[in-house]
């Protein structure tokens, strides 16, 4: 996973609330690859063409590695497509009020920063970065630095912060406790054996 | 172990504790999974990954699988009928063989969604941790069951482990007082839940579903309930489990027996959250003022009684709600004040996750019984599973859907996701009893409307929108 310390650039603001995951990856768009499919719902128009209203379609926010958003970004299904979508855009931190759950925890495991800001503060910032002015995600020091200079901190899951700025995923930290897994389980055991014990009863019952 | 240091635990709070292996500080911990259910479309990067580091799967005998969300959902279908099941069928099959794991194929009996096979082939259990790559795992809480999606890379790490790398949720409760009003389903109360609390009220949350409104339900009918928590911004949702629960549970296929099973019912009694248990946040709600909902835009939380106005932008609660209001109306073609009854309708999907068992088709046969779908209505029903499949026809719902004009069809997720081998047209409107009418999600330019399967089979009988009260 590619490590996450400091990412500056525009700051596109898609300021609707509960963009969803089937918005961000979309199951039917014709497009291709993730990067063409990527917002499709909200980015073409009929014919197409790219829709003038998008934000990432402007000139200033093409590219840009910092979306802004309102409440509840990334709602919906669990598609790790989403995260790789915006990889493929080139966006590597999402800055908004709040987030689905399972698109925030997503986003760790594929070097994109998800920071939940403050309505107002977030509001500020949008007003300062409407131009493409670039604003700085410094996880070094977990703060946002606006294009005037306002320091903004923000906070993140230690251990999260950490393995972002190492480039480790779950996967890497988790294949370490294989073993004390084990053992959880085999005391665990003797707590819940029905858990462990499946035992096919070799017909299914009629419901009802 | 509790972060509940004063008053008491929640239900969450007790299963949780149970499924720490390891706490990590900051709140976070590794979490063991007890069940482990696997689909097709989320799964084979997960495997490539498992692949790539030479790693095995922890424990084979907790992961479960079942290709459901590629499969062609009309009769007669095989893993051929479509590309993407040619394609994902056969992949989860060898991935499965690989690592001697479970699989309950597109031809055999336990066939299905995985959300209705987990519960009714009883892996599904009270207490149970339960992950799937999938947001609507959250249904599994209808048994009293701790269920959540993960993406693709949680999913590498729970075959690798059986465990995930997890902060505990705040813990929210919601009440429903009173009984639901004749003609009014589980799925009603849900989605004019969300449309009274927002598409993110339980954002970080674990939501309990409680009261006697709740308690009153089937467990079935609570797993429709579960199954929306994620459209409320949860996670997790669930019901604490019962004798209800308990009665289903037993002589389920892979469920504990004998003196195993009273054991386990011993200690699932104790699955209730303390009276003195601390929540977040409560909130109470009246069941028995809730209508027959139906979506008028491109969010859950876009829900209205059915004989309700459309909602006006110009009455948005802020200037983003607002925006999204519009762009809504305009992609559902729709005017801010406009009564959806009358609404003419081409497609109608009863299935899914939501409403895909045996009482929602029971529910709209009740009301297709004797009557014709609309000339211009194509109306697809779709069991959840091949257990459901099973049952309605051996109460010959089969028959009353295929001699109204309804298709009967094979399980699977199917239109819910625009799925299925079924194509639906740009501008098509869809009455779906599915959970996400979300642009695009059913189709390039497809226009969702969610409803319980009543208010979805007797639109297809008026081949319009209209009130289950009175029709």
């Amino acid at each position: 996973m590619d490590a996450f310390t400091v990412v500056r650039g525009p700051a596109a603001p898609l300021m609707l609330p509960d963009v969803n995951t089937d918005v961000i990856s979309p199951g039917h768009t014709g497009k291709g690859s993730l990067a063409l499919s990527a917002f499709a719902p909200i980015r073409y128009l009929p014919d197409g063409r790219d829709d003038p209203s998008f934000v990432l379609n402007r000139d200033r926010f093409r590219g840009a590695p910092i979306l802004l958003a309102a409440q509840n970004f990334g709602c919906g299904s669990s598609r790790e497509s989403a995260v790789w979508s915006l990889r493929a855009l080139g966006i590597r931190c999402v800055i908004a009020t709040s987030f689905g759950d399972i698109f925030f925890g997503n986003c760790f495991q594929n070097g994109v920063l998800p920071i939940v800001l403050d309505e107002t503060v977030l509001g500020s910032l949008a007003a300062e970065a409407a131009e493409g002015a670039p604003v700085e995600v410094d996880l070094t020091a977990s703060v946002v630095r606006s294009p005037l200079g306002a320091r903004i901190p923000f906070t993140v899951d230690p251990l999260r912060r950490r393995q972002l700025l190492e480039g480790l995923d779950d996967l890497d930290a988790g294949l370490l406790r294989r073993d004390e897994i084990r053992a959880f389980q085999h005391a665990d055991r003797a707590l819940r054996p029905w858990i462990y014990q499946v035992s096919d009863a070799g017909t299914s019952l009629p419901l009802g | 172990m509790s972060t509940a240091e004063v008053g008491g635990r929640t239900l969450v709070d007790k299963i949780w504790d149970q499924h720490v292996v390891a706490e990590l500080g900051d709140g976070l911990d590794v979490l063991h999974v007890d069940r482990h259910l696997v689909h097709d479309v989320t799964s084979p990067q997960a495997f490539t990954t498992l692949a790539e580091r030479a790693v095995e799967v922890l424990s084979p005998e907790l992961t479960f699988g079942s290709p459901e969300h590629s499969v062609t959902i009309l009769s007669g279908r095989t893993e051929e009928s479509n590309d993407l099941s040619r394609k994902f069928v056969p992949l989860l099959r060898r991935n499965f063989a690989t690592h001697g794991l479970r699989l309950f194929d597109i031809d055999s009996p336990e066939h299905g969604i995985v959300h209705v096979i987990g519960p009714e082939l009883g892996l599904t259990l009270p207490g149970a941790t339960v992950v799937c790559g999938d947001s609507h795992t959250c249904t599994n809480g209808g048994l009293g069951a701790l269920g959540f999606g993960v993406g693709t890379s949680e999913l590498a790490l729970v075959l690798a482990t059986q465990s995930l790398l997890q902060r505990r949720p705040q813990m929210m409760r919601i009440t429903f007082t009173g009984a639901l009003a004749p003609g009014v389903e589980p799925k009603d109360l849900m989605l004019d839940a969300i449309a009274r609390l927002g598409a993110d009220a339980g954002a970080g949350c674990a939501i309990e579903f409680a009261g006697p409104a709740i308690v009153a339900l089937s467990v079935e009918q609570r797993m429709t309930v579960c199954n929306l928590a994620v459209e409320l911004g949860a996670k997790i949702g669930l019901v604490a489990p019962d004798d209800v629960t308990f009665d289903y549970v037993a002589n389920r296929r892979f469920a504990p027996t004998g003196a195993l099973l009273d054991d386990a019912i011993e200690h699932w009694r104790g699955l209730v959250s303390d009276p003195d248990a601390v929540f977040a946040r409560q909130i109470e709600l009246d069941a028995a003022a809730v209508a027959p909902q139906i979506t008028w835009g491109t969010s859950p939380a876009h829900s209205i009684p059915v004989d309700g106005p459309v909602p006006d932008p110009a009455q948005a609660p802020n200037e983003n709600t607002a925006r999204q209001w519009e762009q809504a109306l305009a992609y559902m073609d729709l005017q801010p004040g406009q009564s959806l009854e009358g609404l003419p309708v081409e497609w109608v999907f009863i299935g899914s996750c939501t409403n895909g068992r045996l009482s929602d088709l029971e529910a709209a046969a009740a009301v297709a019984r004797g009557r014709k779908v609309s000339g211009h209505v194509r109306a697809l029903v779709v069991p959840g599973s091949r257990a459901v499949q099973r049952a309605a026809e051996g109460r010959g719902l089969d028959r009353v859907f295929i001699d109204a004009g309804f298709e009967w069809g094979e399980p699977g997720c199917g239109l819910c996701p625009g799925l299925g081998g079924v194509t639906l047209e740009p501008g098509d409107r869809c009455v779906s009893t599915s959970n996400r009418n979300f642009v695009g999600r059913q189709g390039i330019g497809v226009r969702t409307h969610l409803a319980g399967a009543a208010t979805a089979a007797l639109a297809a009988i008026k081949g319009a929108i209209a009130d289950v009260r009175g029709n």
